[in-house]
């Protein structure tokens, strides 16, 4: 199993009457709510849980790109990634990851990515989602039924980027470039691929044509998703992917661990309805851009995961979100019973742990990621043993990587150059 | 109206066809538009209709190679040609307006009498165009009519625009006909045209209604102050769909083209 500690970096001062006052946390949200002193310790704090996570045994640590949005205020991840290369040693740093349709050019992508892959040591999981409609369309302006195709070509453009070792012309509908040739090139050849889907048959089919790990990130938990995932796995059988592994998948869950299921809800429960109520009030208006998703998509019933339930969250209580498994919260006990299974119900070899969730304070995020990382994630370890040599889908380091601050100490720099002190 | 189709180069084309006397042109809005759309019988009264529809909009078929206004503009082309006209009466509302005044500013000398029906296509700072794209179907009457609780009535033909079933159907028609929409108007309405129309030559109408909350009735003086000669003509208590809500003042107004 590869488990990544994920932070989506919510601001954690939305006002108690946010849903009444506000329309949207996303696109349109009132950016006087915005405290840029305050984010100055926000960022650190999260940039700190980040780090602390990967001292803790976690494979990787993860980030993601959202604009314009109150429950992520990470719109480059790279800058974030950047931070935690310097700041990290072995845990694979999981940028999940760069809307690719939205740099121009695209391989400003490529080049960031490499760039993260040479500092990290080759400790880089790349992610290319087509971005949410929020994102790509609303805020950043890209034409809904043309956002497919650019990704397509954003793609085709940063793979041949990093794996061309001439200069090439790329002559793109949307690119048109006379001399490709990046520098730096990545150390991985190339990164391991993650791509987050929502449901389309033309997705699942991309990650399975080109060995990219398919994840669904959603925030209603592992129950919701099954449907949607067997669907990706009735397809990898139906095109005769040469196997089934479970690496071929990820999944994002909400996780919440305490040393008791009471203790539990005592400790979350105000931060997960914080996220819940708050963090996830996107305006319907902005869930789905006509044309963002394929008439198939729509067809298949797979409904906009942003596209708030119905009649929304907002009367979800703690026992209803942890017992329909939009999040999974208790004992480490509790917890393992349920992510294991998530796991084996989902077959998902990768799993994206959301322990940092709404406006939950540093102390307690630290004492859930310690207890899941030291009491559940071991016991979680060894679930798919056919596949455990599978690393096609994560990260190969450099076995002989440099430490950060290693510059030699000022009075034997006097002496190699044959200064005086 | 007949429902037909005709091919053409990148792809089949449905379109509405009735009445006799002169050709005339129709180029629907975002909306879409269908054979029992009011304007279109009365126009029939007096002129020949052809109304075709974009790909996408009603049962027609989509087309992956229309993706710029370039495309749009020379695809409605090739429409009018397959259709046998020559130099018809070229009329649109809204989007269809934006085509048909991008149709006339590129072919000049093959149009002779344009009707734009609160046309797309422009845009004015001070007067920002609302985001239809980032609308809920039950928010759209209040900014497409003048009489709101009507025109919701004439939109939804009485079914409850929450109700589940009617927005499955809803999310795949959106799809479909917005998805097209937003190749021309997504997210600003406008593609350059202001640079291009006054190459336009034709006999110019514009018709608006004067209580258009979507592309406001001083969008009407730009277009003014763009095409030469241009004649407006303002429909009282009317929104942007005055073609539903006043379709005989709308088809009056055309006759005076010809």
């Amino acid at each position: 199993m590869k488990f990544t500690w994920f932070n989506l970096m919510p601001w954690p001062y939305l006002p108690d009457d946010f849903r009444e006052k506000h329309r949207s946390v996303w696109v349109d949200i009132d950016s006087r709510l915005f405290d840029p002193a305050k984010s100055h310790e926000v960022y650190n704090s999260y940039m700190d849980m980040l780090e602390y996570a990967g001292t803790l045994g976690f494979d990787g640590i993860g980030v993601n790109e959202h604009h314009q949005n109150g429950y992520g205020i990470m719109p480059s991840p790279n800058i974030i990634a950047a931070g935690l290369a310097r700041r990290t040693t072995d845990v694979g740093l999981v940028v999940l990851g760069n809307s690719i349709a939205l740099y121009n050019p695209p391989v400003r992508v490529a080049e960031e990515f490499a760039m993260l892959d040479c500092i990290s040591g080759g400790r880089l999981v790349a992610g290319f989602p087509v971005g949410t409609s929020m994102d790509t369309n609303y805020c950043y302006g890209q034409i809904p039924a043309l956002t497919r195709e650019k990704y397509q070509e954003a793609h085709d453009l940063i793979r041949r980027a990093w794996s061309d070792p001439d200069p090439f012309a790329f002559n793109g509908r949307y690119n048109k470039l006379r001399h490709v040739n990046i520098w730096p090139r990545p150390i991985q050849d190339p990164p391991p691929i993650h791509i987050p889907g929502g449901g389309s048959v033309e997705t699942y089919d991309f990650c399975i044509d080109n060995t990219y790990s398919y994840s669904y990130l959603s925030f209603s938990g592992y129950i919701r998703a099954k449907a949607l995932l067997q669907g990706y796995w009735d397809r990898v059988a139906e095109r005769n992917a040469p196997d089934e592994s479970p690496y071929r998948a990820g999944f994002a869950q909400t996780i919440c661990v305490a040393d008791t299921d009471e203790e539990a809800e005592r400790l979350y429960s105000e931060h997960v309805s914080y996220f819940y109520n708050r963090c996830l009030h996107v305006y319907g208006g902005f869930a789905d851009a006509p044309g963002y998703r394929t008439i198939k998509t729509i067809q298949t019933g797979a409904l906009s995961q942003y596209a708030p339930p119905i009649d929304g969250y907002g009367h979800l209580t703690w026992k209803d979100l942890t017992e329909q498994g939009h999040v999974i919260a208790g004992s480490p006990e509790t917890v393992r019973q349920r992510m294991e299974e998530l796991i084996k119900g989902l077959n998902v070899g990768n799993i994206f742990c959301l322990l940092h969730v709404g406006n939950m304070p540093m102390d307690k995020c630290m004492h859930s990621t310690k207890l899941f990382a030291e009491k559940v994630m071991p016991h979680l370890r060894d679930i798919f043993p056919d596949y455990k040599d599978d690393n096609r889908f994560w990260c190969k380091p450099l076995a002989k990587r440099v430490t950060p601050g290693s510059l030699p100490a000022e009075k034997e720099v006097a002496a190699m150059v044959g200064g005086k002190d | 109206m007949e429902t037909k189709t005709i091919k053409t180069h990148h792809v089949p084309v449905r379109y509405f066809e009735g009445g006799k006397g002169e050709p005339l042109v129709f180029l629907h809005g975002a909306g879409g538009v269908t054979a029992e759309d009011p304007l279109l019988t009365k126009l029939a009264e007096t002129h020949h209709v052809y109304a075709p529809l974009l790909p996408g909009y009603g049962d027609s078929e989509e087309c992956g190679e229309l993706r710029e206004m370039l495309d749009i503009t020379l695809h409605t082309w090739d429409v009018v040609a397959a259709l046998g006209l020559k130099d018809p009466i070229l009329a649109g509302h809204s989007m269809g307006g934006m085509i048909a005044a991008e149709m006339a500013a590129i072919a000049p000398n093959d149009v002779s009498r344009l009707g734009l029906i609160c046309p797309a296509g422009l845009w004015l700072d001070d007067h920002p165009i609302p985001d239809i794209f980032a609308m809920l179907p039950y928010e759209l009457p209040a900014v497409l009519f003048h009489d709101v609780e009507a025109g919701t009535a004439l939109m939804t033909a009485g079914v409850a625009l929450n109700d589940p079933e009617w927005l499955k159907g809803f999310l795949v028609q959106n799809a479909r006909q917005m998805g097209m929409a937003g190749k021309i108007l997504f997210p600003i309405p406008d593609r350059g045209l202001s640079q291009r129309l006054y190459r336009v030559r034709a006999k110019t109408l514009l018709i608006w209604g004067d209580g258009d909350k979507l592309i406001a009735p001083v969008y009407a003086h730009a277009w003014k102050k763009a095409i030469t000669g241009a004649e407006l003509v303002s429909i009282p208590e009317a929104g942007h769909l005055v073609t539903m809500e006043k379709p005989g003042h709308v088809a009056a107004a055309l006759a005076k083209l010809g």
